[in-house]
This record gives C-alpha cells, structure tokens and sequence, in this order.
C-alpha cells in the first residue's frame, strides 16, 4: 500500500488538474483525495512525496516496434522496456512487422512471454492482418485473438490487392477484432522517401503527393462501411485526409484516428541537408499539414499520439537519403515532445493524457488511462518544465535514431508505476 | 576570395563565387593549345575521382583538368570495388580518407550522397553529379559557355526544356541562372516537371512555342530513361513531335539563340542532329570545351586552400 502525495493530479477522464494524493494498493487505485491529506491517517504506509508534480496515467503508446524476433541488436524487450519506464509508457502495444513477422498464435505467445522475462511494462502484442505482411492470404484471427493479439494490421506493408483487404476486413468485424490501417496508396507512395512538393524537388528526391494518404484513407473507410469492421488509422498526417475522416465520423463509422509525435512536432524542412533521423514514414509533411494535422488533435478529429518507435541502428541509417532506413525512435521522447503542445497552449495536461494514455486505453478495451478509484495503477510522476537538452547516446534505446538529438526539451519522468509496483525512480546516474 | 571547402552544388554559391570560379575559368578557355595552359598549381596534390555511376565525359573532362594542373590524378571505378561487396559509402569514404587525398571528384546515383561524404572526409570535394540533385560544373560550364558567346551572364532569357524532373542538371541550372538574374523558363511535358517548380522563380510551359519565344539560350535536357521508373512519356515519337528541337520550333527562339545540350544527346528524341550539329546554332562540343576549363578552376581554387 503506498500513498503519493502532494501531487498535480491529471486525470483525462475528468478532465481535471487538481492538487491531491492516490492511494494505490494490490495494484490498482484505492482511493483519490483532494488536498490536502492527514499525512497521520497513513502512517503505517509507504509514503511518497511527489513534491507537487504531476501524476498521471501512464502512456499506453500503440505501434511501438521492438525488434524481437530477427533484429534484437536494434531493439529487445528489455531495451524497450527501459526506453518506456524512462518515457512514461506503462503499456507498449507492438507492431507485428518484425522479422519473421508476428502472423501465428505462436509468435503471438512468444512475444508475450518474452516481454513477461524481460519488460516492467505491459506489452500487448498486435499480430499482422495477413500473412507474412505479404496482403495475399489473411492470418488466423481466430487463433490470434485467443493467443493476445490485440489489433491487426500490416503497418506500413498496405494490402495492395483490395479484394483481400474486402475479406481480411470482412472476417475480423465477424469477431469484433480491431483492424489498423496504414492510409497510404501503395503504388503512388512506392519508393519516395519525401513529401512531393518545392522542397522535395529541390533535394532531388523521390517523393509522393500527400493525396496518396487520402486515397488511401477513401478505400479503406469504404471498406469499413461495406464491412463494419472496428478501424483505426495508425497515423493521419495530411490536411487532405481530415475532411474524408470527418465524414466517415459524423456517418458513425466505428473509426478512430491517431498521428505520429514526429508528425506533430517536425516538418518536412528538418530534413534539411538530407539528415536521414528525419527519414519516417509517411515522410514529414509540409508546416501546412502540420498545422492541420494539429488542429484536427485539438478539434478531436485526432484521437490518439503515437510514439511509432522504430529503432535503426547506426548502419542503417548513415547511406545516403534514399537508401537509409525509415524510422525513428520514440519511446523515451513522445512525453516531453508532446509536452511542446501544452507549453504552446495547443492542449491541456488532462487533454493530452487523453490522446496519450485515455483514448488508446479505450480503443483497445483497457481499464488503464484513467486516476479513478478501481483503475489500474499504472501511473508516471514528471516534471512537465524541467529543461534540457537531449543527448541521443543517453537514450536506454539500443538504436539511438533520434530526430530530437540536440534539441532543447521540457519534462521529465520522475518515476513510474505498473500495476502499483514502481518501476523506475528518475535518473539513477 | 572563394572561401569554400568543398563544391557540392550551386545552392551555396554567391553571385561573387560565380564570377570568380567563371573569370578564372576564362583563363584556362582562351587558348586550345594543351600546352599553353598547362600549369603545376597542383603538383604534389592527389586527386581521386571516385564514380559510382557511369560516366565518360564527366569522368575525363576532371581527369584531364587535374592532369593539366599537375595533379596525381587516379580515377577509381566504383561500381567494380567495394560497393560489390556490400561496404557503405561512408566507410568507402573513410578508407580513402585515410590515403590523404587532397581533392576527391564525387558522382552518385544518390540525391545527397556526396554532401554525406564530404562530412566525413578531409579533403576538397567536387560534387560531379549526385542522383537528381545538382551538377554544379555542369551549370558552371554552360554559364563560362554563354556568357562567353553572349557577352554577359544576365538579363538573358534561358529555356530549359525536356525531363526536368530527373535532371540535376536543371537544377543547378536554374538555381546558377536565378542567382545571376537571368529569366529562365522550363519547357516540358507535365509527367517531367518535378512538384512545385513553379516556386523555384521560373515560369513553366508545356508548349515549345511559348517557351522558345525570343529565347537567347535554349537549353536541351536529355531524356532520363535510365532514372524513369514508369512512363512518364507515351512514346519517344510523340515526344519528339512534341518537344524535340527542330528547325521549326527553334525558329520562336531570337535569330541568334545559342542551342546547348550537355550530353550525351539522343538525336532524334530530343534535339535534331541537324539542330545539333549546326555550328552557327550549337555551341554542344564548346560546352565540352569548356568544361575542361571550368574543372580546371574549381580544382586550382579548391587546391590552393590545401597547397
């Protein structure tokens, strides 16, 4: 039983940010109070001053790549593990497009074993929507919801063949499974690395239209209303695809929609002298989309912040543009870059745990990402202020693609907690 | 003064840089005579001239440049070494650095790739191409060219037609001849015009007729088949029919237009070979000429930082 005290509670659910205390026992919350407390009362607990910082929910960051099975030398699950108790993620949601790629019950059972031996966190395995991400044949998503995949999908690999897309989508709404998309037109977006436009011409390199994501966007939401079938976009990312979102919406389509923290935060000029950290798919848009993409957040449009980690190693990522790996990492930067939007007065602390641990929460079904009595007690403690420049080798990532390498960054996880258990205790150095 | 280190593209260029690198390539260009220009400004000095992509005017326009200011000049065929065995660039890059180069002559089918080398070794390097993004000497010599047979290098009106979009050429072109103030229009089919090249200052056509009108320089692109990944054209007869350069669409241009083309051409696609070869019209195999001249003085300038 440990009570923390003398905290900034945020809780998304409420909407609130009030001074306050949580009790936490057995896992999960006990009991909430307003400040002040009769320290007193609990004196036979564990107690913990939070120094008036603040607590929330932690992040359950969805489509995050830890590179086991195939290419644990860019990431494992005790690497990522510690990128997301250092980040502020209590629930890591992976990707399947790993090598092999997670398409059977079996791997399904692996990943969750390993993460059992080796992370702090939650990790929930998504399993991919067909198989080997090749968009030929559909997985078992039978077996692999029983297994504990909790989403399908074949992240960037998009289903090119929409008659198999019609099916795969048609069979997982018979069992209620949650599908997520990747809107992008697959033959126009082949092979470009940049957002076509003034800039990606002036670089000379091969770029896609950001209308790609709206066709894309189009035929899956076709599919969706033809199907019934629970959706989620991984990522929006352009103005263009937020009027054909809107619509599915206000029809009542069972869909949702999340962004990147990347294309939230950068644009397509960081990439400056072709700096491949800046290199992710979809690539950077324009500060037009940004923008767009930013009011959507706030309008509620946007659902969800994403870390979408992807670990590169050096290798990889030091070729020329066109050839380097796509990809950044995320896990450890997603509060503190998403904490731009509050010190820029986009959104609220309660409103930005919404996007980062409430939505995704419930997208998927989760009782975390709330502060009420009975939730789970997977909780972060941060300084949402504190300054410093971040310094991409001190990442706990073994890859240490960075796009924020040398930036200037506010907030900072003081401690995190799953299931009531405290799993990280700031900066041990 | 030239105060840089390296040549990886006009976009960093001043107008000053340009005059400079250009009047001292005058130098070099007055005379035919090998002989007379031959110079040891570089002597002692190792140039290496790595190609990751074919090429044999390019290659040997440098080589010939270096020798003639008495460089040790190796040129090295990329595509047949490591790159075969699965070394990256960088540390192609780093092995030679450890050789102590002194000038390092760059092409690569990459955009951006020869900036990235250059950030990891200690000589001078000379961009001679990199995937579609510039080809600064390309753009030097054709100004030496025109404004040797113009007069000046502004306030003339430049079109530059054909496959924009996979030409680096173009676009060092175009940003060279924006700098010096001149009015450049692009002339194309739409499928090789790259997005948003409107904004680059330049006005954009799909007519031959309206882009040739009073032209002083027309400029002709070769079509990129090798960098086309799907059709961009319907066919090599309707392009010629439509944007090749012909007697009769040259006759929009000003009665004295210069028609330039930096090779190879593909006669009867693009241009004419009766275009090409009229010497009251083409200034082709000047361009040549003066690309020994151009290379020449981006070398000595570049070297005389190392001497």
């Amino acid at each position: 039983m440990t009570l923390l005290y003398n905290a900034r509670l945020i809780d998304p659910e409420a909407g609130t940010d009030t001074l306050g205390a949580l009790l936490i026992e057995d896992g999960v919350v006990r009991e909430v109070f307003e400040n002040p407390v009769d320290l007193q009362q609990f004196s036979a607990r564990t107690q913990i001053d939070c120094g008036g910082k603040c607590l929330a929910p932690g992040i359950v960051d969805i489509g995050v790549k830890i590179c086991e099975p195939g290419e644990r030398h860019k990431e494992s699950f005790r690497s990522a593990g510690r990128a997301a108790v250092r980040g502020g993620t209590t629930t890591i949601v992976t990707r399947p497009d790993t090598e092999p790629t997670i398409d059977t019950p079996e791997m399904v059972r692996f990943q969750i074993e390993r993460a059992e031996d080796d992370t702090p966190v939650n990790v929930l395995p998504m399993a991919a929507l067909t198989k080997g991400r090749m968009g030929r044949e559909m997985t078992e998503i039978g077996f692999l919801t029983d297994a504990g995949a909790v989403a399908f999908t074949d992240c960037d690999a998009v289903v090119a063949d929409t008659k198999v897309l019609s099916r795969a989508l048609t069979y997982a709404a018979g069992l209620g499974a949650l599908v997520i998309g990747h809107p992008q037109e697959p033959q126009l977006s082949k092979g470009a690395c940049m957002t076509s436009g003034q800039y990606a011409s002036q670089l000379g390199l091969p770029a896609v239209s950001p209308l790609a994501e709206r066709m894309g966007l189009e035929r899956e939401l076709a599919l969706v209303e033809a199907s019934g079938v629970r959706w989620h976009a991984d990522q929006i990312t352009t103005a263009a695809a937020l009027p054909i979102l809107r619509r599915a919406r206000t029809a009542g389509l069972p869909v949702t929609a999340g962004t990147s923290i990347h294309h939230l935060t950068l644009n397509e000029f960081d990439v400056a002298d072709y700096r491949t950290f800046f290199k992710v798919k979809p690539p950077l848009r324009s500060e037009e989309d940004r923008l767009a993409i930013l009011t959507a957040l706030i309008d509620g449009d946007i659902d969800i912040i994403s870390s979408m980690h992807t670990p590169q190693d050096e290798e990889s990522k030091r070729l020329p543009f066109e050839e380097a790996a796509s990809g950044a990492v995320g896990l450890e930067t997603l509060l503190p870059a998403a904490l731009q939007l509050v010190h820029g007065e986009y959104l609220t602390l309660p409103e930005l745990f919404a996007k980062l641990s409430l939505n995704p929460a419930r997208l998927l079904g989760l009782e975390c990402g709330r502060l009420t009595v009975g939730a789970p007690a997977d909780l972060i403690l941060f300084d949402p202020d504190l300054p410093y420049v971040l310094d991409r080798w001190s990442l706990a990532s073994k890859s240490k693609n960075t796009p924020y390498d040398l930036r200037r960054m506010q907030g900072k996880v003081l401690g995190t907690w799953v299931a009531g258990t405290r799993v990280y205790a700031g900066d041990e150095a | 003064m030239f105060e840089h280190r390296h040549l990886l593209g006009i976009e960093h260029l001043k107008p000053s840089d340009i005059t400079a690198i250009l009047d001292r390539a005058d130098t070099f260009a007055t005379t035919p005579d090998s002989r007379a220009v031959r110079k040891d400004s570089l002597a002692g000095l190792t140039q290496i001239n790595m190609f990751f992509e074919n090429s044999t005017r390019t290659q040997a326009s440098f080589e010939i440049a270096g020798k003639r200011l008495g460089a040790d000049v190796m040129n090295m065929a990329m595509q047949a070494s490591s790159i075969k065995k699965g070394e990256t660039l960088i540390d192609t890059a780093l092995t030679l650095n450890a050789m102590h180069p002194d000038l390092l002559v760059v092409r690569h089918p990459n955009s951006g790739a020869v900036a990235l080398l250059a950030q990891k070794v200690n000589c001078a390097v000379i961009n001679a191409g990199d995937g579609k993004h510039e080809h600064p000497t390309q753009a030097l010599l054709d100004a030496l060219t025109i404004r040797r047979r113009k007069g000046r290098l502004q306030r003339l009106t430049v079109a530059i037609c054909g496959d924009i979009a996979h030409s680096r050429v173009a676009r060092s072109n175009i940003m060279l001849l924006g700098k010096m103030e001149n009015r450049v229009r692009l002339v194309g089919p739409r499928t090789l015009m790259p997005p948003g090249i409107e904004k680059f200052g330049v006005e954009v056509t799909d007519d031959m007729e309206t882009g040739l009108k009073d032209a002083d320089v027309v400029m002709m692109l070769r079509l990129q088949r090798e960098r086309m990944d799907g059709g961009f054209i319907p066919s090599e007869r309707e392009y010629y029919h439509r944007f090749g350069l012909d007697a009769a669409k040259l006759s929009h241009a000003k009665p004295d237009a210069i028609v330039m083309h930096p090779g190879p051409m593909n006669r009867g696609v693009e241009i004419d070979g009766e275009i090409a070869d009229d010497i009251n019209r083409s200034v082709i195999q000047e361009q040549v000429e003066m690309g020994v001249a151009v290379r020449m003085a981006v070398l000595e300038m570049l070297g005389e930082g190392r001497g």
